[in-house]
């Protein structure tokens, strides 16, 4: 928060502090709503049961359950495991999810970071969780985590292109790689002669808007691009081998990343924090925006768990074909219709 | 001067030797892989060691055996029916059809028939425990692949089934409900509404499993091609059911050898498909769901009346003889070769189990294929450890 | 052609009084088609009308009768391969209840349809899936070598079910590319479907239903030979 906002003078430290705790706070929101809303509730009702009903009312505390339980388990290495890898590992990944959510502009005021060449530092930074997961499943010493990490490996490596093509034809469109320039043409640009709801890349970029929920799917290893944790066949993949707070540090980083990613596609594509008919630079937008964005986030993220319990998964040589043969000429086509259509008009 | 030609040597020696040790080092292995006893995706506790070569699969081998409970020495000491409640368990999920062979081999070596009532009873217990079993089927494969929605749809609507057969012979997985001469009880008071209601929502899964995996374009992907059995080799291993009838080969025993059931009288169709693929074999097994549903409606409105049992004495003695009988059960052909000497009890019982057949074929049909397409083989084949075993 | 006997009663008894036996043609047929390709092999035969032929051959012809019927008779489909162990057991049904003494046990070796002169047999199905024509083939095992030639070069999936055979009776298959063990684990002793291998279980733990011997309060069955607890519907 900048000290205008504030109505007393924090030291930097004090700031920092702030910020850390804001951060954290930001990602454990929505990886909690996601976990509960989605992966319990939504995914059992689609799955005709109830989902867990006891913790709480409707089951709403069954995340802190969840939580606690992890909390209190054994830590178990394996014996052939690199110790200091295989704790590394789970921090990594955690690590490389907090940082995407430090470039989001959450309201005119309420951000973290101000970057001017956000988006491309989310996306760098996103890619650092494929280091994770590769020393998660060498250090485990188990076939099944070696094979799931080599995969996982190849997978996020193949699909980290047309994320990052979908995003240039964003980036293009709007002149800028800086997340709030970007926000801001949505919000006060015009399409069709219409400006009263702005210019959400969506309708411009449906294509982009496609090929990066596709991408985002295979980012985070969900079906149908799961193969790097194939339950049937992998028992876990790269996080077999894993118990106790560590396992959780990689659950928590599998909802978080849902949330970052959304968060990110609803900034690109949705209109970031704001709505129709709200002030973009208004003091109010502080405390609505993050909530907008949230619900917005929660739409995307509503769409990658539909997808996931329904699809079964690909095979990984299918599903690196489908990246590189399909979305990444789809994805530069994209780009090259939006200069086109940029120059144009 | 040869001390520096000796130097120059000895390096290009040292040079070659490294070079030798490089190579040596680089020089990969294969994996073995074991999809050990516990395992999600082997249906029970069968073992596969895989030899891999990064992630292809250069020889596999399956290993069976560790839930073999020993049927053929039990029924042994059995007699006639106590043995009917042992091969209950054999293929657990189908579990009425295991009993109908038996019973019907000995009811041959008798010299009885069941009285007609009986017979189409029976017909319908063994088409619903076909429905039964291949729901499952339908459900665990979707979950075998990913698509873990298809199982929960799979075991709820199994579950109509499942009461219904409960509703008349008293067990859900075990009905233990046939007997030498006809059947144990009559069917309750408004059963056979009951059941055609359930039957209707068996065929509403049906559909809505072709909506939710058949047409999926990753579900074709992931079944198209793979797993080929051409139809020589499926009858040298002695593949039955829709493992046989997906390479093409038409062969049904309700129609081509029906004995004691009453199949040739109900209007019905048999379906082949001439892929051999895991494709086919999944297709043909929905449409065996819906045959069986029209089946067992069939018989509810053709029920004969009359008596359930034929005559019997209290206690059975099986006069001496040998017969063999073998029907389509939900897992494939099942046979029990009975071997009587006139006692209460058979003196050798030879149990066909198809899943034996369906899975001494592993080894030949997963040579080369990627380790994802193990599971989708194995789902596609579809045994039931209880049947390898016994 | 060796005589081929059958077990139903000869026609020449009295014919005219009599109505027809039943015959099955089909097998009758398929029996003679057969018996021609083999010749000197085939030592018996049975059939009952309606259901199943058997044919019993000599244990050197084995593998060759397995040839036989898939090229001849196109039965194609292998059904299973299994043995046959004619010994009456010695240990009865395991229901000595300790207070009789057991009766002795006749151990003559009594063999099943279509003859047998060995305490050991192997039988065989096969079935033709085009004119639904099937086959059940028997041979002595005989009883010094305990071997048979195999059926793998006819059939692939006879592999696991003489393994199976081996395992459980200790039958020697002569070219199966692999004999070893299927259900039981390595090293295990013994052949367990033999008839002289003991049901363990029942020996450790006798059968509860002897314990009562209290006959049925019903009195209509004059055969009641200390069998006790046992009805139809015993569970």
């Amino acid at each position: 928060m900048t000290s205008a906002v504030l109505a007393f003078e924090m030291a930097y430290w004090q700031q920092s502090v702030l910020r850390s705790v804001g951060v954290l706070a930001a990602v454990l929101l929505p990886a909690g709503t996601i976990v509960y809303l989605f992966l319990f509730k939504m995914m059992s009702f689609m799955q005709s049961r109830l989902g867990p009903n006891e913790a709480g009312p409707y089951g709403s505390l069954q995340l802190l359950a969840e939580v606690g339980k992890w909390i209190q388990k054994e830590d178990i290495f394996p014996a052939k495991a690199d110790r200091k890898l295989f704790a590394m590992a789970p921090y990594i990944v955690v690590a490389s999810v907090l940082l995407v959510y430090v470039a989001v502009p959450f309201g005119p005021d309420a951000w973290f970071a101000r970057l001017d060449t956000g988006i491309f530092y989310v996306l760098a930074v996103s890619s650092i969780s494929a280091i994770g997961v590769l020393i998660a499943g060498w250090a485990s010493a188990n076939k099944y985590s070696l094979i799931g990490g080599l995969r996982a490996a190849g997978q996020l490596i193949a699909y980290e292109l047309p994320m990052v093509l979908a995003v240039v034809g964003v980036v293009v469109q709007a002149g800028s790689l800086d997340l709030f320039e970007i926000v801001r043409m949505q919000a006060e640009g015009e399409i069709f002669g219409l400006s009263w709801f702005g210019n959400p890349f969506i309708l411009t970029q449906m294509v982009g808007f496609v090929i990066f929920m596709i991408a985002t799917q295979a980012e985070l290893t969900q079906p149908p691009f799961d193969m790097p944790v194939a339950e049937s066949e992998l028992v876990t993949g790269y996080m077999t081998e894993y118990s106790g707070i560590r396992f959780l540090l990689f659950f928590i980083a599998e909802f978080a990343s849902a949330g970052a990613f959304g968060i990110i596609a609803a900034t690109l594509f949705l209109g970031g924090y704001w709505l129709p008919g709200l002030d973009m630079h208004a003091d109010y937008m502080n405390v609505v925006g993050p909530l907008v964005l949230l619900g917005k986030m929660l739409f995307v993220t509503f769409i990658i768990f539909w997808v996931r319990f329904t699809y079964p998964r690909f095979r990984e040589d299918q599903l690196q074909k489908f990246a590189w043969t399909l979305l990444i000429p789809l994805a530069l086509v994209n780009i090259l219709a939006t200069m086109v259509l940029k120059v144009a008009f | 001067m040869t001390a520096a030609l000796d130097r120059e040597q000895a390096r290009y020696i040292a040079a070659q030797a490294a070079d030798a040790r490089i190579n040596f080092e680089i020089e990969t292995e294969g994996m073995t892989l074991n999809m050990g006893p516990q395992h999600p995706a082997t249906h029970g506790t069968l073992r596969i060691v895989a030899k891999l070569d990064a992630e292809q699969v250069v020889s596999a081998e399956p290993i069976a055996g560790y839930m073999h409970r020993g049927y053929e020495k039990l029924s042994e000491v059995r007699t006639y029916p106590q043995v009917t409640t042992l091969i209950n368990r054999i293929d657990w999920l189908g579990s009425f059809a295991n009993e109908v062979p038996f019973i019907l081999a000995a009811e041959r070596l008798m010299e009885i028939e069941a009285p007609p009532r009986a017979q189409w009873i029976r017909t319908a217990l063994f088409e619903m425990s076909r429905i039964a079993n291949l729901v499952l089927f339908a459900g665990d494969t979707g979950l075998q692949l990913g698509g873990q929605t298809a199982a929960f749809y799979g075991f709820r609507d199994r579950e109509h089934v499942l009461n219904q057969i409960e509703a008349v012979t008293g067990g859900r997985f075990h009905p233990n409900f046939d007997r030498i001469g006809g059947l144990k009880d009559d069917l309750p008071k408004g059963w056979i509404a009951e059941t055609k209601t359930a039957m209707a929502k068996v065929r509403d899964f049906c559909d809505e499993i072709d909506d939710l995996v058949t047409g999926n374009e990753i579900f074709q992907a992931r079944n198209r091609g793979i797993g080929v059995i051409p139809a020589d080799v499926a009858l040298s291993y002695g593949l039955s059911g829709a493992n046989l009838r997906g390479s093409g080969v038409d062969w049904d025993l309700r129609r081509d050898a029906p004995c004691g059931l009453v199949h040739p009288e109900l209007d019905w169709k048999v379906y082949t498909h001439p892929d051999g693929d895991c494709f086919s074999r999944w297709w043909i097994r929905i449409q065996e769901i819906r045959e069986a549903t029209r089946m067992v409606d069939q018989c509810l409105d053709g029920l004969p009346s009359g008596p359930i049992m034929a005559k019997v004495p209290r206690i059975i003695k099986v006069p001496a003889g040998e017969a063999y009988v073998e029907t389509e059960n939900p897992l494939g052909a099942m046979g029990y070769y009975v071997v009587s000497k006139g006692d209460l009890g058979p003196f050798r019982v030879k149990i066909r189990s198809a899943s034996f057949n369906n899975v001494s074929v592993l080894s030949w049909v997963l040579r080369g294929v990627y380790v994802p397409d193990i599971v989708a083989i194995l789902s596609s084949l579809y045994f039931i450890l209880g049947d390898i075993d016994r | 052609m060796s005589a081929d006997t059958e077990t139903e009663a000869p026609e020449a008894a009295d014919g005219e009084a009599e109505e027809a036996e039943p015959r099955d043609e089909a097998r009758e047929e398929l029996r003679d088609r057969f018996a021609a390709e083999l010749g000197d092999a085939v030592v018996d035969s049975h059939i009952a009308v309606g259901h199943t032929l058997w044919v019993r051959v000599t244990a050197e012809a084995w593998a060759t009768a397995a040839l036989v019927a898939r090229d001849h008779l196109n039965c194609r489909w292998f059904d299973f391969l299994s043995a046959i162990d004619w010994l009456p057991s010695p240990y009865g049904r395991y229901e000595d209840d300790g207070l009789t003494p057991p009766e002795p046990i006749d151990q003559t070796i009594v063999t099943g349809y279509a003859g047998g002169d060995t305490r050991f047999q192997v039988f065989g199905h096969l079935v033709d899936v085009v004119d639904h024509h099937d086959i059940v083939l028997k041979a002595d095992v005989p009883d010094d070598t305990l071997t048979v030639p195999t059926w793998t070069g006819a059939f692939d999936g006879a592999n696991w079910h003489e393994r199976e055979a081996r395992e459980m009776f200790g039958i020697n298959f002569e070219g199966h590319p692999g004999l070893r063990n299927i259900y039981l684990p390595t090293g295990f002793e013994g052949h367990p479907l033999r008839k002289d291998f003991p049901l363990i279980s029942r020996i450790v733990k006798p059968w509860p239903g002897i314990v009562d011997v209290e006959p049925m309060p019903a009195v209509e069955e004059p055969e009641d030979d200390g069998d006790a607890g046992s009805t139809e519907d015993a569970s």
